[in-house]
């Protein structure tokens, strides 16, 4: 038999490629604000994942009364409404965090390990605040049309024997991060406040000469960086479905993509959230369909040709962490060094 | 009186005073040039006089006004620029992006401020959409006083311009303080190529342990047997 590439592509679209591109454009959007943080604040946030939880609790809420009050946005998700009202939830509470917390490590000159525990604090406080209003378990706030095309319809649309479905939430993703990824580099090239901040994450005492006001500018990364946190973090939960704990975990995957594209670059968080996402995907996929696709029968493999079981994905975060930190610490775009 | 008056500094970073008594002052229109020794506390009394050091006693007066209490923000808004010795651009934004910053706090129309800038520099013209961290040091200097110039100051600070540059570079930049003097602008800097900024100085400081050693035209200590033996090297 020969190799059947048509089926191979598709199953690997289906398994790998279309989850692949959503995943990668959530991580992106988180490595962003930790990226962004990182730049002008000069601390790896640890409460990033636990502030994207609590925005997407927001929005989670703000989802259901909408549901009630019989407002919806038709075949897209009404999670998309309550984006907003998550956006500014998530930058009040960032906000609330740095005039609390992190502004007296700041005024004192704390070294960046005393902010990084101090952020360890702040992540615990929204981690209890999260479980104590919408508790630990799954949510699920997704409603809509669920699919764009379902798998049976591109069976028959196509006559392939494998299927391509393709979400919404997936679609939307892509689409969303891509707006705000293009309107985020857009301020940040192109006005006068984003020049500002990239003047201040160049060159602290050299931006206080030219008159930049430093407390304008954190404020400003912080409202940015809990915004990203709140859309990437509600477009997860559209995609997936909402749980505490797990964004917990995401921060392991959004720092390891923050700092494979080099901590404090922009570009270099997007391209570690698919440098990330697909490595993830790649090694725990079961290939043994996609192989009885495109090799004789008999070489066939008997086991599931899975590198390593979802169970460790983290894993693969981690170790890409490890072996960028020990060959390159400065990532793939030349950031700084943590 | 003068239009920068720095008086009877005293103070240091904590510790021992670096600055005793340390008296110095500029008109427009003239250049100022603070020499000394490694550790005389040239670039300690550049500081004091821009507000990034807490005077013990002493004063500085701007035009008349005490702004001996005023952070260096606030003098930049009084008409200070102060170009740093090292990390003096912003090396991951354009030159032209440098010059933007530089005129950060004015609202209104920068451009015949940067045109100006330009005209001085011609080199960063060309070089406008580049990286500043990608220049020459030579080239970086000219960024980094671009950049100061960018406010429209009346008093140009520059500590030690000319560091690390090579002696052709080194001429270039002098040669422009002097175009920069004749727009009015005082210029006080410090400088560690005694000699040949005494060349172009209108005053001249020579500072010893924090004090005034010396003080006269550039040309007068150039000429003076004494300073010349102990500090330009006979």
């Amino acid at each position: 038999m020969l190799p059947d590439l048509p089926h191979a592509i598709v199953l690997l679209g289906n398994y790998v490629v279309v989850p692949g591109l959503a995943y990668a454009a959530q991580l992106a959007l988180g490595a962003l604000g930790i990226t962004l943080v990182f730049g002008i604040l000069r601390f790896a946030n640890l409460a990033h994942g636990d502030l994207m939880a609590f925005g997407t609790m927001v929005a989670v809420l703000v989802t259901w009364q909408f549901q009630a009050w019989g407002l919806g946005l038709g075949p897209l998700p009404t999670g998309l409404l309550a984006l907003p009202v998550a956006i500014l939830a998530a930058s009040a509470a960032a906000l609330a965090a740095d005039r609390l917390v992190f502004r007296y490590y700041r005024r004192v000159h704390s070294a960046p390990i005393v902010l990084v525990m101090a952020s360890v604090g702040v992540m615990f406080i929204l981690n209890g605040i999260v479980r104590f209003i919408i508790g630990p378990d799954d949510q699920s706030f997704s409603d809509g049309a669920r699919f764009i095309i379902r798998a049976r319809e591109f069976r028959q649309l196509t006559g392939l024997e494998e299927g391509l479905a393709i979400k919404t939430t997936q679609c939307l993703t892509v689409a969303v991060a891509v707006v705000v990824v293009a309107a985020l580099f857009w301020f940040l090239q192109r006005t006068r406040t984003g020049k500002s901040m990239r003047a201040y994450s160049d060159n602290e005492d050299l931006a206080l000469l030219s008159g930049i006001n430093p407390d304008r500018v954190v404020a400003i990364t912080w409202i940015i960086a809990a915004s990203l946190a709140a859309i990437a973090g509600t477009l997860y939960g559209l995609d997936k479905s909402f749980k505490p704990f797990t964004y917990f975990q995401l921060l392991l995957p959004m720092f390891a993509a923050a700092i494979v594209g080099g901590i404090g670059q922009p570009l270099g968080a997007i391209a570690g959230g698919f440098i990330v996402a697909f490595s993830e995907l790649t090694v725990t996929y079961a290939y043994k369909k996609f192989l009885h696709y495109l090799l004789p029968d008999a070489w066939e493999p008997t086991g599931l040709a899975q590198l390593l079981s979802t169970d460790y994905k983290f894993a693969v975060s981690f170790v890409i962490l490890v072996l960028v930190l020990l060959f390159r610490p400065t990532g793939l775009f030349r950031g700084r060094l943590l | 009186m003068s239009f920068l008056e720095a008086r009877n500094m005293t103070g240091g970073y904590g510790g021992a005073d670096i600055l005793n008594g340390c008296t110095i002052s500029v008109d427009r229109g003239e250049i100022a040039v603070i020499v000394g020794p490694n550790g005389a506390g040239k670039s300690t009394a550049m500081k004091a006089v821009f507000g990034m050091l807490q005077l013990r006693t002493g004063s500085v007066r701007l035009a008349g006004t005490d702004i001996t209490r005023l952070s260096p923000q606030d003098r930049v808004h009084r008409g200070m620029a102060f170009v740093p010795q090292t990390s003096n651009v912003f090396v991951t934004m354009t030159v032209q992006e440098n010059l933007e910053m530089g005129a950060f706090l004015r609202r209104d129309d920068i451009s015949g401020t940067m045109e100006r800038v330009f005209a001085l520099f011609p080199v960063l013209r060309d070089k406008r959409q580049q990286p500043a961290g990608e220049l020459s040091g030579g080239q970086r200097q000219q960024v980094a006083i671009g950049r100061a110039l960018m406010t429209e100051p009346v008093l140009l600070m520059l500590d030690e311009p000319t560091a690390g540059v090579s002696p052709m570079v080194m001429d270039d930049l002098f040669a422009r303080m002097i175009e920069i003097r004749r727009e009015g602008i005082a210029i006080l800097m410090a400088e560690q190529n005694a000699r040949q900024a005494l060349g172009i100085a209108d005053t001249g400081y020579v500072l010893v342990t924090g004090e005034n050693r010396y003080t006269d035209t550039g040309a007068a200590l150039l000429a003076d047997p004494d300073v010349r033996r102990a500090f330009l090297g006979g």
